[in-house]
C-alpha cells in the first residue's frame, strides 16, 4: 500500500475501493468471533475454501470466503451467511460444508436443517434479516461486524470508513467536532454515562493550557459474561481508530493509547494489524493526509486485573506502576498520564464518534430517550435462549430485550431476574420488565447500564447464590488499597456464604445492608463503591429468599447444597440403575427393576442422578 | 486564599491545601492511619472521611487527606454519616487485626463496641503503606513495595527475597504504626541491621528536619533492639 498524501488522494483511493468491492458480489461470510471459533468456525471456513475449489465453484460461481468479526448470535455458532442473498445457517459443522456448496451455492436450494427455527412461531427462517434476534435490534456500532474482514483496511474504507475523519480534517474546526459530539447527546459507554462532549471540552481546554495531552481507549473489559468491547475490537478495529483520530483532532492531542487486556489475543492481533495498516496508508502518523495533524496510536496490554478498567488505575498501569486507583480529584482531564491532561473513553464510545460525524449529531440525537441518546450494546447471557451481542436503541424495555430479541427463557422456565451492568450493577425482578433501558431509568431501580453486561436468571436460580457469585468476583478483584473494599467485600462474601450454607443469623441481613451502604459510600474507587450493588438489589427485590435461607434453612430455588436433599420417587423409579452406576459418591442403592434409594449421608448433591433420570424420579427438596 | 466552611466555621486557607491540612491547622481533629505529614497522602485507610454538603444532591463522603480545599465548600467532619463511616471502617480494620493494641485503641476511640466479622487470620500489618511510601519518598530507595492484591496484599521486597537495595536505615520500622514491619525479612540478605545511625542517614538524606516518628514510637533504640532480637530468634 502506498501512503496517501492528501485528502484528494484519500477520496480517489476510497472511490477505487468502492468500485472494486461490489456489495452484491457473492461471498460466504463465516463468523470469526471468539464464540464461533470456540464452536469450531476456523475448520468451517477452511472447509469452505477447499470445498469450493474441489467442486469447481470458481469460474462464474466464484464465492469468496470471508472471515468476519462477531455476528452477535453466539448461541447459534458457528454462523454462516451466504451473501448477497443473506441465507442464514447456524450451528454449521465441517460435515455440512460439502452439502452447502453443492446444494445452496451450486443448486440454489436451502438446507432445511441448518435454518434457524423461531422458538416462538416454530417457523423456519431463511434470511438473516428476518431472524427476530436481528430484526428488533438497531445496529450502528455492530452494523458492519457481520460483513467486514477486520484484517483489511480497504474493506472498511470501501464501506465509507475514514470518511468521517477526512471530512473533519477537510473542513471542521476542533470546536465544531466537540460541539457535534455534545449535541449528539453521546454519553460514556464504559458505565458512568458522563457526557462525552463535555468530557472532551474539559480535556481540550486543559490541553490548550499545558500544550500536551493524551487520549486513551479503555478496552480493559473484564465483567463476567461481557464481551461487547472485545467483539468491536475483533470485528471492526478501524471504527475505534477512526473515533480516536477524530477525538485527538478535537482535543489537540497527538498520542493515544489503547489499553486492552492480554486475555483478548484475537482483539489484540486485529487491532495491531489495523494500526499497522492505518500507519502504512498514512491515516496514522505525521501530517495525516497533509492536514498538519499528527497522531500516533500505541497498544498497551493489561495484565489481567479488573481494577485496571478504573481510569486512575488504568493510568497507573500504562505508566508502568502498580495498577491501583488513586483518589480523584484531580480528574484525568486535568492530570492523567504522566501528569498531562488525558481523556479516557470506552471502546464503544470511540466507535460511536465516526457514526455521529457521518450521519450528523441531530440524526444521532433522534435515537433513544430524552437524556440517553444512541444505542447500547448488551451481551445477553445466562438463562436465555438467544445468547449473544445485542445492539438496541436506548429506551427499549427489558421485556423486549429478553423476550423479543433474547427469545425468552429456555425450557419454558419463568424469568426471575436480570443482572444488568455486571458485578457493579443491580438485579431487576420480573415486576420491572417494563423498565426502559437507559441511564436514568435503570439507576432509579438500583441497577446501572454499566458496561452492558446482562445476565439472566430463571426460576431455578437462587438469588442469594447469584449475589454471592458476583461478590466473589469483586472480592477477588479488589486491589486491597482501601479498607472498606478490601475487608468489607470479604465480610460481605463470608456472610453470604454462611447464609448459603444454612448458617445465616437473623441479624445478617441488617449487617449486609449496613456494610453495603458503607462500602458504597466510603470506598476509594468505583470498583469498591459499586461492589455491594448485586447484594443490595437482591436484598431489595428478593428478600424473602434470603429469609427462607436464614429462618427456614431452605433454598427456594433448590440450589444451595447444604440446604437441599435428593431422594427417589419410588412410584416413578423403574430401577434402571443408570443413576446408581453414575453416582460418584456411591450414595445410591437398589436392585435392578426395584426402586432405588439415596443415602443422604453419602450424597454430594451433585445432581448427576437427576440429570440422567429419564423418568423424572429424582426429586430435590 | 480559599474560603470554605468546616463544621460551621468560616475558614480561609491558601490554595493547594487538603481538607485534612486545613482542619488540623484550625484545631479540628480527624482520625487518620495511613496519613503522615512527611508523605504524599494515600487515601487508603478511609478513616478521615468527612461529609460534603452539596446543594440539591445527597451528602457525599470524601477522604479529607486527599480532597483539596475548594472555594465555597461546606464540610462536616462530625456528621452522623462521617462518624458512622469511620466506625464501620475501624470495625473492619479490627476484624483483621484483633489484639493489635494500636488498632484496638483506635477502634475504641471511634466507638466500636462489637466486631461482627472476624477474618480467619490476624495480621498486625494493616496495609497503610507508610513503610513503602517512606522508603520511596523519604529515603529515596524503594527497597520495598506492596505486592499481590486484595486480601493477599502484603509488603515485600522484590520477588519476596531480601532486598539488595535496602540500606538498613530502619525508616520503615520506625514509621510502622503497628510494629508489624519485619526488618529481617527485607534486609537480611546483606546483613544490615537497623541502627539509629542508619535511620538518621536514611531520613536526613531526604526529609531535612521533619520528625518522622509517630507519637506512639517514643524510644527508637529500644524499638530497633526489639526488632534485632526478633530477627535473631527467628534466624
Amino acid at each position: 500500500m502506498n501512503r496517501l498524501q492528501t485528502l484528494e488522494e484519500f477520496d480517489q483511493w476510497q472511490l477505487a475501493r468502492q468500485q472494486e468491492y461490489n456489495p452484491d458480489r457473492p461471498v460466504i461470510t463465516v463468523c470469526g468471533g471468539t464464540g464461533c471459533r470456540v464452536y469450531g468456525s476456523e475448520k468451517v471456513w477452511e472447509a469452505f475454501r477447499s470445498e469450493l475449489t474441489r467442486q469447481g465453484a470458481d469460474g462464474d460461481l466464484y464465492y469468496d470466503v470471508k472471515v468476519t468479526g462477531c455476528h452477535g448470535f453466539c448461541e447459534r455458532g458457528p454462523l454462516v451467511v451466504i451473501r448477497p442473498q443473506g441465507i442464514f445457517y447456524s450451528h454449521v459443522k465441517v460435515e455440512d460444508v460439502p452439502e452447502i456448496v453443492s446444494e445452496t451455492i451450486l443448486g440454489s436450494r436451502t438446507i432445511e436443517r441448518l435454518l434457524y427455527v423461531d422458538p416462538v412461531s416454530g417457523e423456519k427462517i431463511i434470511h438473516e434479516h428476518d431472524v427476530p434476534f436481528y430484526t428488533h435490534q438497531k445496529r450502528l456500532i455492530l452494523e458492519k461486524n457481520g460483513n467486514l474482514d477486520p484484517a483489511e483496511i480497504s474493506e472498511y474504507i470501501a464501506g465509507g470508513g475514514y470518511s468521517a475523519l477526512a471530512a473533519v480534517l477537510r473542513s471542521w474546526t476542533p470546536e465544531q467536532v466537540i460541539s457535534a459530539v455534545k449535541s449528539s447527546g453521546l454519553r460514556g459507554r464504559g458505565g458512568a454515562g458522563f457526557s462525552t462532549g463535555v468530557k472532551w471540552s474539559l480535556c481540550a481546554a486543559n490541553v490548550l493550557k499545558t500544550g500536551d495531552g493524551y487520549i486513551v481507549c479503555n478496552a480493559d473489559e473484564g465483567d463476567p459474561g461481557a464481551y461487547m468491547d472485545r467483539s468491536v475490537m475483533e470485528g471492526n478495529p478501524h471504527s475505534v481508530i477512526e473515533g480516536m483520530l477524530i477525538g485527538a483532532y478535537a482535543m489537540g492531542v497527538h498520542q493515544g493509547f489503547v489499553y486492552i487486556r492480554a486475555e483478548y489475543p484475537l482483539a489484540v492481533k486485529n487491532l495491531r494489524l489495523a494500526i499497522q495498516q492505518a500507519e502504512e496508508l498514512g491515516l496514522l502518523g505525521e501530517d495525516i493526509l497533509h492536514s498538519g495533524f499528527d497522531f500516533k496510536l500505541s497498544v498497551r496490554l493489561g495484565a489481567g486485573a479488573f481494577v485496571c478498567g478504573e481510569e486512575t488505575a488504568l493510568i497507573a498501569s500504562i505508566e508502568g506502576r502498580i495498577g491501583e486507583p488513586r483518589p480523584r480529584p484531580p480528574y484525568p482531564a486535568e492530570s492523567g498520564l504522566w501528569g498531562k491532561p488525558t481523556n479516557i473513553n470506552n471502546v464503544k464510545t470511540w466507535a460511536a464518534v465516526p457514526i455521529i460525524i457521518r450521519h450528523g449529531a441531530e440524526w444521532y440525537a433522534r435515537i433513544g430517550t430524552e437524556k440517553s441518546k444512541g444505542t447500547l450494546i448488551f451481551s445477553v447471557v445466562g438463562k436465555i435462549n438467544n445468547t449473544g451481542l445485542v445492539e438496541v436503541p436506548m429506551g427499549i424495555t427489558l421485556r423486549e430485550l429478553i423476550f423479543d430479541i433474547g427469545g425468552g427463557i429456555p425450557r419454558g422456565k419463568a424469568f426471575k431476574a436480570a443482572q444488568i451492568g455486571g458485578p457493579s450493577g443491580g438485579c431487576l425482578p420480573a415486576e420491572h420488565l417494563n423498565v426502559k433501558m437507559d441511564y436514568e431509568s435503570l439507576t432509579s431501580l438500583g441497577a446501572i447500564v454499566g458496561s452492558g453486561g446482562l445476565v439472566v436468571a430463571d426460576e431455578d436460580t437462587c438469588m442469594v447464590d447469584f449475589a454471592r457469585y458476583f461478590m466473589t468476583f469483586t472480592q477477588q478483584e479488589s486491589c486491597g488499597k482501601c479498607v472498606p473494599c478490601r475487608i468489607g467485600t470479604k465480610a460481605m462474601l463470608e456472610t453470604l456464604t454462611r447464609i448459603c450454607n444454612g448458617e445465616g443469623q437473623p441479624d445478617d441481613l441488617e449487617y449486609l445492608e449496613e456494610l453495603g451502604s458503607h462500602i458504597r459510600a466510603s470506598s476509594l474507587c468505583a470498583l469498591g463503591q459499586t461492589s455491594p450493588n448485586p447484594v443490595l438489589s437482591t436484598l431489595r427485590y428478593f428478600r424473602e429468599e434470603y429469609e427462607a435461607h436464614i429462618y427456614e434453612k431452605r433454598c427456594p430455588a433448590r440450589v444451595c447444597k447444604p440446604l437441599i436433599t435428593y431422594r427417589i420417587d419410588v412410584e416413578r423409579c423403574t430401577g434402571c440403575m443408570v443413576c446408581l452406576r453414575n453416582c460418584s459418591g456411591g450414595a445410591i442403592q437398589g436392585e435392578k427393576g426395584q426402586p432405588h434409594s439415596i443415602d443422604p449421608e453419602h450424597c454430594t448433591r451433585c445432581g448427576v442422578c437427576r440429570n440422567l433420570c429419564k423418568f423424572d424420579a429424582v426429586l430435590v427438596a | 486564599m480559599i474560603s470554605l466552611t468546616i463544621d460551621e466555621q468560616s475558614i480561609q486557607v491558601p490554595a493547594g491545601r487538603t481538607l485534612l491540612e486545613a482542619c488540623r491547622e484550625h484545631g479540628i481533629s480527624i482520625p487518620t492511619l495511613c496519613y503522615h505529614p512527611a508523605l504524599e497522602p494515600y487515601g487508603g485507610c478511609r478513616l478521615c472521611m468527612v461529609e460534603l454538603e452539596i446543594p440539591g444532591r445527597p451528602p457525599r463522603l470524601v477522604a479529607a487527606c486527599v480532597y483539596p480545599c475548594e472555594e465555597g465548600l461546606v464540610v462536616h467532619t462530625r456528621s452522623a454519616l462521617a462518624l458512622k463511616s469511620r466506625m464501620m471502617t475501624a470495625e473492619l480494620l479490627l476484624a483483621g487485626a484483633r489484639g493489635v493494641p494500636e488498632i484496638e485503641q483506635l477502634a475504641a476511640e471511634l466507638g466500636v463496641e462489637t466486631v461482627r466479622f472476624q477474618l480467619a487470620e490476624t495480621n498486625t500489618c494493616v496495609l497503610c503503606g507508610l513503610c513503602v511510601r517512606a522508603c520511596r519518598e523519604i529515603v529515596g530507595v524503594s527497597a520495598i513495595s506492596l505486592i499481590e492484591r486484595g486480601m493477599a496484599k502484603k509488603v515485600s521486597a522484590p520477588f519476596e527475597l531480601a532486598s539488595s537495595r535496602c540500606i538498613g536505615c530502619g525508616t520503615c520500622v520506625l514509621i510502622c504504626p503497628t510494629g508489624a514491619f519485619r526488618f529481617d525479612e527485607v534486609a537480611g540478605f546483606h546483613n544490615v541491621e537497623p541502627t539509629l545511625e542508619g535511620y538518621r542517614r536514611g531520613y536526613y538524606r531526604a526529609s531535612g528536619e521533619i520528625d518522622l516518628r509517630p507519637d506512639f514510637v517514643q524510644d527508637l533504640p529500644a524499638l530497633l533492639r526489639r526488632q534485632g532480637q526478633a530477627g535473631e530468634a527467628k534466624g
